[in-house]
């Protein structure tokens, strides 16, 4: 007992004791019928909310953070593994579940290394110093002797097993400030390219996924959907619909339609038939693709000036340059359709999806369902990419919706991929106006840049059930969200560039799609705007693109960033019909910093003129966690942003989305890919930064300053290939 | 319903399934399998391919009738009986081609049938062949890496 009172003294903090039980007793693993749920509240102050010590020497990591294939798991996984010296293959993960993990809101805005990974770190150094010192007590030897390796803790010629040391239980005493992160005193495992681990599992075809879920006596349910946002439902037809095989239940809740079937193509076949027998008000989406620019132009707009700074009086006399950008909706567009499996028992509901925030999207169901929140669970469990918010939340409330009217039963809805087309919260459309001027030795004097954009976020964080796509169909009429989060509009907005006046001006308006936030928000086509206009500046000033860039950086980060990429692309030459381009941004001018160039081909052809043959990238993110994790999510981001600048575009008419399909929607494939090489400066000795929407902007630009470069035309409006 | 009788995986199965039922839901749903996924029901994505017989097929609109007496391999059948991996699927470890891994299905069953049919694919062939699944987490490039590498192997 004098041990624990040494550290409480050691600590300096009120703390505690030791809860008996750790955080995972009383929860299910793998296949089972029910969860058997915690409605406990976690404390993030707590040790043992981020860690659990397992008897036989492994380890346990808790996040309130999400898997969505960007590889947070390993990440946080290395952290904990380096500072409590335990093998990496003897560490597993908890993702985020509501009564188990802590509450980390969202997995976004590559917040999850900044925040979740080093939560865990802090807690894992506490423990080691914990156990080292409780060890040095128990033997009487001083704490030097002292060594930690795989759940063992060696002192002189003795060993014991972690657990002996903590008695069984559980490290609950406060987090506090260690002593020593061994991340940045011995670095052993972090900053080095630690495989994933979740790998094995899906090559093997191993139950990964929360598509992947099975339970005793599960039904399949598909909802029926209007043909555009607000339509209502009129009439529907339900003759004999009851007598065909497989049959479970029709739902019908004011404008919300789902069927539950036995069979999961049975419940496909009933929404097909349904669908036919449906009348629904005829309420068209305003405004056409085609002229959208103008469009949003002519909306109501919330204006405000969010920065002006600087001397304007200098700005007379020197060279003008104007341009006006565009990027139309685009999509998340996952690969594989959001689903989710909700069970109502007991006036319990337990839901198993792949939302980014748990806490939040359960607030937000209890308020839906009119049920306490204590009596709503939710299991993340990981599902395809998502790039951020797309139909995970929705797919989430509506299987929610379909539990209640059929307690005891677990009922599994999959959306179809035209209602994934269709339905999820699109990517805002953005128009990205720029004017500056140059001084007679090719310095930005001044700059004014005034864009117009949706807000980027409806995320059910408010517990509004607005946010929530069956919320505005239920006869309650939750109504829709409002204009979406302004932040994400001016996300990357200010440019880095020192000038000698700025100044921006937002519009945020209502457009005609329902949005959200997408990798990178505002960012992805703010950066993309700001780096093709410093191109024009550029020529302007009669510079080279990567020079005029430099003479107007400070930042050494950013300079080292640029100066690399140089390096790495000094080979490089542009051919007949070529065009080389770069593009560089601070991801929201405070995270990772991400330099991209690329090497572009045209030709005479009608579609695919233009194809980017190579690109690379060098990306900063302070200190590094793993090297081959974050060349992935860049690469990956790199080509995505490609896609999206090439191809994309969400197209609709007065009857509802037109992009319903691969077909309708395409994005870029195998024979269009350019080959990508990512370089990534490590610095250990700064904090870790935010990584994974860093290249979307910087690749966009790249991309289009490069076909620019070989055409010798200036392209301003996304997709390149309209 | 009726019986329809293949062979998964090297076994001979006779799920109980309406004829018209395609294929993917009865590997997913009646035998339990993981491996091919949902991600369009229209033949324009991959992720829910097979071997049919040695080849990748798309099985999410094939009705399982049309299986009937066929040898269909999955993810699950391509490793070893002695469980160490295929090839083609040590080669998605090595070059760790994977984020959301939701494609690797198709990524990987498509790539074995290619390589099965042409061990010499050039690169265009590969990039050609491959253009039928969908990545959208953009991993392509190691997955290129991948094949390659599989192929050398
Ligand atoms: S699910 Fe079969 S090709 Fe897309
Ligand atoms: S890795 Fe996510 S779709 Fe390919």
């Amino acid at each position: 007992m004098s041990t624990r009172r040494t550290f409480l003294k050691q600590a300096g903090c009120i703390s505690i004791g030791f809860s008996l039980l750790g955080p995972f007793s009383c929860i299910s693993e793998g296949k089972g019928s029910v969860m058997p749920y915690s409605n406990k509240e976690i404390d993030p102050e707590q040790i043992d909310a981020w860690l659990e010590l397992l008897a036989d020497g492994r380890l346990k990591v808790i996040t309130g953070k999400m898997e969505l294939g960007q590889g947070i798991s390993i990440a946080v996984m290395q952290v904990a593994a380096e500072e409590l010296q335990v093998e990496i293959d003897r560490v597993s993960i908890h993702l985020a579940e509501t009564g188990v993990t802590p509450d980390e809101g969202i997995t976004a805005g590559s917040r999850s290394i900044e925040t979740s990974a080093m939560n865990v770190r802090r807690a894992a150094a506490c423990a080691r110093e914990v156990l080292i010192s409780m060890a040095a007590e128990k033997t009487g030897l001083p704490v030097s002797e002292m060594r930690l390796e795989n759940g063992k803790i060696k002192a002189g010629n003795d060993e014991f097993d972690w657990t002996e040391i903590i008695e069984g239980e559980q490290i609950s005493k406060q987090v506090y400030e260690p002593e020593e992160i061994y991340a940045k005193t011995r670095r052993k495992l972090v900053g080095t390219p630690v495989p994933r681990p979740d790998l094995e599992k899906m090559i093997r075809g191993e139950e990964f996924y929360v598509q992947d879920l099975r339970f005793p006596g599960m039904l399949h349910a598909r909802v029926v959907r209007p043909p555009s946002y607000k339509s209502g439902l009129k009439a529907l037809e339900e003759q004999n619909l009851a007598n065909t095989s497989g049959f479970v239940k029709l739902v019908r809740k004011g404008s919300f339609l789902a069927v539950i079937a036995e069979k999961e193509y049975q419940a496909i076949k009933f929404q097909e038939e349904i669908n036919k027998r449906c009348e629904w008000e005829s309420k068209p989406i305003p405004s056409t693709p085609e002229e959208l620019k103008s469009y949003l132009k002519s909306l109501p707009a919330n204006s405000a000036i969010d920065e002006e700074r600087g001397d304007w009086s200098s700005a007379s006399g020197g060279k003008v340059v104007k341009a006006s950008y565009s990027k139309p909706y685009i999509m998340h567009a996952a690969n594989g359709p959001s689903c989710a499996i909700a069970i109502y028992e007991n006036e319990v509901l337990q839901i198993w999806c792949h939302s980014q925030g748990v806490y939040p999207l359960r607030d937000t169901i209890a308020n839906m369902l009119d049920l306490p929140k204590e009596q709503v669970y939710i299991k993340g469990v990981p599902g395809s990419g998502c790039y951020g918010h797309n139909a995970a939340d929705d797919v989430a409330a509506e299987a929610a919706l379909l539990a209640k009217e059929i307690p005891g039963r677990h009922i599994r809805l999959q959306w179809m991929r035209e209602e994934e087309h269709a339905w999820e919260p699109y990517g805002s459309a953005m128009i990205m106006e720029h004017e500056a001027s140059l001084d007679e030795k090719g310095q930005i004097q001044t700059w004014s840049y005034e864009l117009w954009s949706d807000g980027h976020s409806t995320r059910p964080t408010s517990g509004d059930p607005a946010n929530l796509l069956p919320g505005r169909y239920l006869e309650k009429g939750f109504g829709v969200p409002g204009p979406g989060w302004r932040g994400g509009a001016i996300r990357n907005a200010p440019p880095i560039y020192k000038t000698g006046a700025f100044k921006l001006t937002s519009n945020i308006f209502e457009g005609p799609l329902r949005i959200s936030a997408l990798r990178g928000l505002g960012a992805y086509a703010n950066v993309f705007g700001i780096e093709c206009f410093m191109d024009e500046l550029a020529e302007k000033a009669g510079k080279d693109p990567f020079e005029f860039r430099l003479a107007h950086l400070e930042d050494e980060r950013a300079i080292d960033c640029l100066k690399k990429l140089k390096d790495m692309t000094s080979g490089v030459q542009a051919e007949t019909g070529q065009g080389f381009g770069i593009g560089f941004a601070q991801y929201k001018n405070s995270a990772s910093y991400c330099a991209v160039a690329a090497l572009v081909e045209t030709s005479e052809e009608e579609t695919k003129w233009a194809v980017v043959k190579k690109m690379w990238g060098v990306i900063d993110s302070g200190e590094c966690i793993n090297p081959d994790g974050l060349k992935n999510q860049t690469e990956g981001g790199m080509i995505q942003s490609a896609s999206w600048t090439l191809l994309e575009q969400v197209k609709w008419d007065a009857n509802g989305i037109t992009s319903l399909d691969w077909e309708t929607y395409p994005m870029l494939r195998f024979e269009e890919i350019p080959v990508v090489e990512v370089e990534v400066i490590d610095r250990p000795e700064m904090p870790p930064l935010g990584a994974g929407e860093a290249a979307q902007g910087p690749s966009a630009a790249a991309v289009v300053n490069a076909i620019s470069a070989a055409t010798g035309n200036r392209l301003r409006d996304l997709p390149v290939n309209r | 319903m009726s019986s329809i009788s293949f062979y998964l995986n090297g076994r001979q199965v006779s799920p109980d399934v309406e004829p018209s039922t395609p294929l993917l839901y009865v590997l997913r749903n009646e035998l339990e399998l993981n491996g091919p996924k949902f991600g369009c029901g229209l033949q324009q994505c991959g992720a829910c391919m097979v071997l049919l017989d040695g080849t990748a097929t798309p099985s999410c609109m094939l009705p399982v009738a049309a299986a009937e007496g066929k040898g269909v391999v999955s993810l699950e059948g391509l490793a070893r009986e002695d469980g160490s991996l295929h090839p083609v699927q040590q080669a998605f470890i090595d070059e760790q081609a994977v984020q959301c891994g939701y494609c690797l299905n198709g990524m990987v069953i498509h790539a074995v049938s290619l390589l099965d049919e042409n061990p010499d694919a050039s690169d265009s062939e590969i990039r050609k062949a491959m253009d039928k699944n969908i990545c959208r987490c953009g991993t392509h490039s190691r997955i290129l890496k991948a094949i390659q590498k599989a192929r050398r192997s």
